[in-house]
């Protein structure tokens, strides 16, 4: 869930208002938005994605307290950690695009299922469960 | 609470919704010539399950044979439900359409010398899907939810109504043609991207006369961890255990049947489950960052080495979204059987292209895509045909949860909640059914909407939360009474107390009603037929 927003970090230019699909954030009456439907929040980081100023923090639990606080997030670097993993901070040089490894995704999705095939089919090949 | 007059526009073509299937088709009516707008809920980028996911297009080249197998494939898992035509239409027009957003979309290479278009991630495709929309000329609305459909006289959907939630003021829309593309209903089950699927178009559809078929198929569900859904690359090679360290019995994905889901389900309705990925590939454990960052960011909050560590997994509910059921289509331009009204997406039936069986990692983008096209090139010419009658007077159809059959008051939304996901995305409700606990399931949904539908009345962001919950109960009837009717297992729909397919049930079932569900087969008995 949404944990914080750092209001030293933030300029107030409302993308985070607009970009979050579930309506969490008002905009704020000193620019800084406020965390208005903490209820709503689903957690999916899109707010980090489209905050030009990595001034916000999306903690990964879903439900309940977080494990990790926001103060010691920025410590660990995480804040706006996602946004440059996705390249989004950044322009990509030619010969590295941001997605060159994404056609990756379905061979080793498949790899990934053919090593539980063949896992599971070793572990009961010596027992009988017919 | 609303005080500003409300905002009244027209346009040809309305198209409800913000994720693929909406913006595919916002762009084909605008290349059409219509006047377009498109109401989101959300944001357009960031809503529905496309912008979080990374979805997997169905791709296969026109190559001598190919496609043939790759059709003969799918349908023999389709169990009889599917159409070889629509399969062949949704593989061709993915092929041709997705290179057009080469402009927009960062576009890599597939490691084999050429370009990787099948797959595209989320977030960047939605984007695209944005700039390519607005550079065609569509006009966009977000944080526009729709409320309710708009009808003439004569029974034809005249646009729709709405509230804009960030002006804080109601909208009408009146068009020529509305294309439904409000995706499917997780049913709030904390499925990455599914909070604001919440089955809204099929409400909307059922409340003009439309039907839905395949309901009785939303069977499916997502592997993650257990504090925060992700999309589930990474789980593929895992194994499990309890938390005494025993290893549990649980066969692989991709094994058939749903083996895998439900050994899973059983043993997390006994405890926690550990997932240990030490086996995953080892490209994988190099690699998850460049593909799928979002994947990792739960873990390292945590401090947890995903290919290390053991830690809970859950299953989350996709309800309708991976199911294949939806807005019955009648016709080859995704007309719906109202007048009008067209159907995309996760909100149309999967049914032609993936029968019983989830469409999920390939047909399902290639159906929302391809659907999204040819709604929007469909209701172009048709209100290019009919005009938009935009000053004769209309009905507003919106019923449960808008006016109450009875006294007005706002019910407590949460209190049905956990009724309608048992009966859903309950793990027993779902992969072990039959019909005594259909019917109990069935009583418990129809108190839910009785509750709202003779005294649900809200207003502003309460009226759309409350009809989101009606439009989750409205679908949880719609599924229960076809996994009522649908006498038989087949693919996705497994009935502990009909365990075997039946011949003569290989039919497409449809449901609809809302204060009267019912249920018929879409063409009589196959023997029927042949007599
Ligand atoms: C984790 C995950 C992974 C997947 N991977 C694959 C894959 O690899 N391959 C594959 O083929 N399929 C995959 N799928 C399925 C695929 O993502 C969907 O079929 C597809 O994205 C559906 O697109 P859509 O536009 O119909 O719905 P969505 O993207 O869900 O969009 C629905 C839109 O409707 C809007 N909306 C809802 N209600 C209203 C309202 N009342 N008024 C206005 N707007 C409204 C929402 O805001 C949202 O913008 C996956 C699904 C999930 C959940
Ligand atoms: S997007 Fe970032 S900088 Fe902009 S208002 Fe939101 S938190 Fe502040
Ligand atoms: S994590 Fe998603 S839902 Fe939550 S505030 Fe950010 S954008 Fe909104």
């Amino acid at each position: 869930m949404i944990a914080q927003i750092f209001e030293e970090r933030c300029t107030g230019c409302q993308a985070c208002v607009v970009a979050c699909p579930t309506h969490v954030f008002d905009a704020g009456t000193d620019g800084v938005p406020l965390i208005a439907r903490l209820d709503q929040c689903q957690t999916c980081f899109m707010c980090e994605l489209y905050c030009p100023a990595d001034a916000l923090y999306v903690a990964p639990e879903q439900e309940g307290a977080p494990s990790l606080s926001a103060v010691e997030a920025l410590a660990m670097g995480q804040v706006g950690r996602l946004r440059h993993d996705y390249g989004w901070d950044r322009d990509a040089p030619p010969e590295a695009p941001h997605l060159q490894d994404f056609w990756q995704l379905g061979p080793l999705l498949r790899e990934g299922a053919e090593i539980a095939a063949r896992r599971y089919a070793a572990r009961w090949a010596d027992t009988d469960i017919a | 609470m609303s005080e500003a007059a409300p905002i009244t526009r027209s346009a040809d073509v309305l198209i409800i919704g913000g994720g693929m299937a909406a913006c595919w088709a916002a762009i084909m009516a605008a290349q059409a010539g219509a006047d377009v707008l498109l109401v989101d809920k959300g944001f357009v980028g960031t809503s529905g399950v496309t912008a979080t996911g990374g979805p997997n297009h169905w791709w296969v080249a026109p190559e001598p044979g190919r496609r043939e197998a790759a059709i003969e494939e799918r349908y023999a898992r389709s169990f009889g439900l599917a159409e070889r035509d629509w399969m062949a239409r949704i593989i061709d027009e993915t092929w041709r359409a997705l290179p057009q957003l080469a402009g927009y979309y960062p576009f890599a290479g597939d490691g084999k010398g050429g370009t990787f278009y099948s797959g595209v991630r989320g977030p960047e495709y939605m984007r695209a899907l944005r700039r390519f929309a607005q550079y065609a000329g569509v006009t966009i609305l977000d944080h526009h939810p729709a409320l309710e459909l708009l009808l003439h006289a004569d029974g034809s959907v005249a646009g729709a109504a709405g509230y804009a939630r960030l002006k804080q003021q109601a909208w009408t829309v009146r068009a020529g043609a509305v294309v439904i593309a409000t995706g499917g209903c997780a049913f709030r089950s904390g499925l990455i991207g599914s909070h604001g699927n919440s089955g809204d178009g099929l409400l909307m559809a059922a409340e003009v006369g439309a039907v839905l078929s395949g309901m009785e198929f939303s069977v499916s569900y997502s592997l993650s961890p257990a504090w925060n859904s992700t999309r589930t690359l990474p789980y593929f090679a895992a194994r499990f255990f309890d938390t005494e360290g025993r290893e549990l019995d649980v066969p692989p994905p991709m094994s058939g049947e749903a083996a895998h889901l439900r050994a899973l389900a059983r043993a997390l309705e006994a405890g926690p489950v550990l997932a240990d990925l030490s086996d995953a590939p080892d490209a994988l454990k190099q690699g998850l960052r460049r593909i799928q960052p979002a994947s990792l960011a739960p873990f390292e909050h945590k401090r947890i080495d995903l290919f290390r560590d053991r830690f809970p997994v859950r299953l989350f509910g996709e309800g309708t979204v991976r199911g294949t059921g939806g807005v019955q289509i009648v016709g080859d331009g995704c007309e719906t059987s109202v007048a009008n009204l067209y159907a995309a997406g996760d909100s149309a039936t999967r049914e032609l292209v993936a029968g019983a069986t989830s469409g999920g990692g390939a047909q399902n983008a290639a159906w929302a895509l391809t659907s999204g096209r040819i709604a929007g090139a469909a209701a172009a010419a048709h209100a290019r045909r009919t005009g938009r009658r935009g000053d004769t007077p209309v009905l507003a159809a919106g019923t449960v949860g808008l006016r109450p059959a009875s006294t007005a008051r706002l019910p407590d939304v949460r209190e049905g909640l956990p009724i309608i996901q048992a009966a859903t995305i309950g793990y027993d409700a779902a992969l072990w059914r039959s019909a005594g606990k259909l019917e109990r399931h069935r009583d418990a949904v129809e108190a839910v909407w009785r509750t709202i539908a003779d005294h649900g009345r809200a207003e502003g962001l309460a009226a759309v939360a409350l009809r989101e919950h009606a439009a989750m109960a409205a679908c949880a009837g719609w599924i229960v009474a076809a996994a009522l009717a649908r006498d038989e297992s087949r693919g996705m729909h497994m009935r502990i107390d009909r365990p075997g397919t039946d011949p003569a049930q290989q039919s497409r079932l449809l449901v609809a009603g809302l204060d009267h569900v019912w249920t018929r087969p879409e063409r009589p008995a196959a023997q029927e037929i042949a007599a």
